[in-house]
């Protein structure tokens, strides 16, 4: 492959992604919604801070409950991983795009990367403006700020984590192909299964390595103590569901029929 | 050039298509003809690279698909179910394409302007009709200037005007040294633009020959005759060998022979006629025919 090939795959895709708004109107919501929890949760703290227990006070995370909101917000970046993958099928371009890049690998991973890319940018955004308004939302006296120890690794964690999520809904777009299956499973998961098991104690055991739990550490300063996972460690085994799940969409790209 | 050698497709327990044989040469149209669920789609698919073959393999310039240098500059291609996102804008998907197979964007209005599409460039192709969607994927077609066009039944939803485009610029196509690969399940629409035909039913080849020799193969013709003598005139043609029925009409068709023939009989009879008429069955009853054997007899070679 030369790199003008992929240069001519990647401009094509870069051409495709900016000119269907309602694929690209998906993200709003991811900053949005996270930037707006943020704020709202952010002032409900510095009201209530107060009034907490002294334990409450003690385990205070400012970094943590400001990145609540990503929680919600990234689930927009999943429809956005979903529906970039997705609307090949829904609409037929698939034909077209394979038409004109006809090595599957290569279409494939000109999709991700470009896609990978505006999720990240919209990430990176979205984390900074996030924690920003969280932290002034919060106040000068409970608050964390930038160069406090662990806040670098929190944010540049919180990017990576959302930027590999959506990455994640695209492997698993590509391996079903179709919306509303893609969405089906991982809005769920990410919603709510994940959160209910993660709850159970015995259960919990295996459901801390579901990928949005195990990414989730890194959001937080203070760590949880139920888990054997770290910021880290937690964000690598998110890394390898990501890989697997590109690796079985690729499979899926390669061996079956457009 | 394009190559079929002894394609074969399974869907499932669908044998689509069946050990499929047959050469698309340039410098002429050539129709690929088959009722609905023939197989034409998938064999079109299959040559793109889009579907893989169960077995058999197709050569296109000689290699496959896959290892074209910049594909859409050797093939142009419009496939029957569209593929055209909704959201886009006609520019912009011919654009993407552009992009993709390193066209100069300079061609992105050519082509618009060719197919007509100025006025809509900039509209998104949810709004667009049937007609200007076919013209939108011609004009993608088009785009690489490729020298193989493969095209799944182009004259579906166009406007009369907009069908006699599509035959011309096939036909100018053609003759500009390119290989015109067509499909169409209407004989009729064949019969005006195909120089050759490849015709299949359930998956096969039922026929690979030129259009004039499928004609003079297939068109069966009978005389018409308006007699006030129909019973001795019937006598007649009947001792000479031909087989005639009365219609509803009044007229007698005559088969196996000709007007000249049946004048001569008269004449030699001293039989008065009104009106003799030769009337040629069509080319559409013909492909029926041949379409029909084809099912009736795989239909009990399967059982």
């Amino acid at each position: 492959m030369s790199a003008e090939t992929a240069r001519a795959v990647l401009g094509a895709e870069w051409t495709k992604l900016r000119s269907v708004p309602s694929t690209l109107w998906t993200l709003l919501p991811a900053f949005a919604v996270s930037v707006g929890i943020a704020l709202s949760f952010g002032l409900v703290l510095r009201g209530a801070y107060d009034d907490l227990r002294p334990e409450s006070k003690a385990s205070f995370d400012p970094v943590g409950s400001g990145f609540n909101g990503l929680r919600l917000g990234m689930i927009a970046l999943v429809v956005f991983g979903v529906l970039t993958v997705t609307s090949e099928y829904s609409s037929g371009t698939i034909r077209a795009s394979l038409a004109a890049v006809p090595r599957r690998g290569l279409f494939y991973g000109g999709k991700l990367v470009t896609a990978t890319a505006v999720a990240f940018l919209v990430s990176l955004v979205t984390v900074l403006i996030t924690f920003g308004t969280a932290q002034a939302a919060i106040g000068s006296t409970h608050n964390a700020s930038l160069t406090d120890e662990g806040v670098p690794r929190a944010i540049c964690g919180a990017v990576l984590y959302m930027t590999l999520l959506s990455v994640f809904a695209m492997g698993v777009a590509a391996m079903v192909r179709s919306a509303a299956a893609a969405l089906g499973v991982l809005v769920p998961l990410f919603f709510m299964l994940s959160e209910i098991l993660n709850n159970i104690p015995g259960v919990r055991t295996v459901a801390q390595f579901l990928p949005d739990a195990a990414g989730g550490h890194v959001l937080r300063l203070v760590p949880r103590e139920d888990t054997v996972l770290g910021p880290w460690t937690g964000l690598l085994v998110l890394s390898l569901w990501t890989a697997a799940a590109v690796a079985g969409g690729h499979v899926s790209m390669s061996r079956r029929d457009a | 050039m394009i190559e079929v050698e002894n394609l074969s497709k399974r869907y499932g327990r669908t044998l689509a298509v069946d050990r499929l044989s047959f050469t698309v040469r340039p410098g002429r149209v050539t129709g690929f003809l088959g009722p609905n669920g023939a197989g034409k789609s998938s064999t079109m698919r299959m040559i793109l690279d889009l579907d893989a073959p169960t077995s058999g393999r197709i050569r296109v310039n000689g290699g496959r698909y896959r290892d074209l240098r910049d594909p859409l500059r050797h093939v142009g291609s419009l496939l029957e179910a569209g593929s055209v996102h909704g959201g886009r804008r006609a520019r912009d998907h011919l654009r993407w394409l552009a992009r993709a197979g390193r066209i100069p964007e300079s061609r992105v209005r050519e082509v618009i302007e060719l197919v007509g599409l100025q006025s809509v460039a900039g509209k998104r192709a949810k709004g667009f009709s049937l007609g200007m969607g076919q013209r939108l994927g011609i004009a993608a077609a088009l785009l690489g200037d490729p020298g193989i066009l493969v095209l799944d039944e182009p004259v579906n939803g166009l406007d009369p005007e907009g069908v006699r485009w599509i035959r011309g610029l096939m036909k100018s196509l053609a003759a500009e040294g390119r290989t015109v690969f067509v499909s169409s399940h209407l004989m009729s629409e064949m019969a005006l633009t195909a120089d050759h035909l490849v015709v299949i039913g359930r998956g096969r080849v039922l026929a690979d020959l030129g259009m004039t020799e499928f004609i003079e193969r297939n068109s069966r013709s009978h005389v018409r005759i308006r007699t006030p003598e129909p019973e001795r005139m019937r006598d007649v043609l009947t001792a000479a060998g031909a087989r005639v029925r009365q219609a509803d009409d009044g007229f007698l068709e005559a088969f196996e022979t000709d007007a000249a023939r049946v004048g001569d009989l008269a004449a030699a009879n001293g039989l008065t006629v009104h009106e003799v008429s030769t009337w040629s069955a069509s080319l559409e009853e013909a492909f029926m025919r041949l379409t029909a054997e084809a099912t009736e007899h795989r239909a009990g070679a399967e059982r």
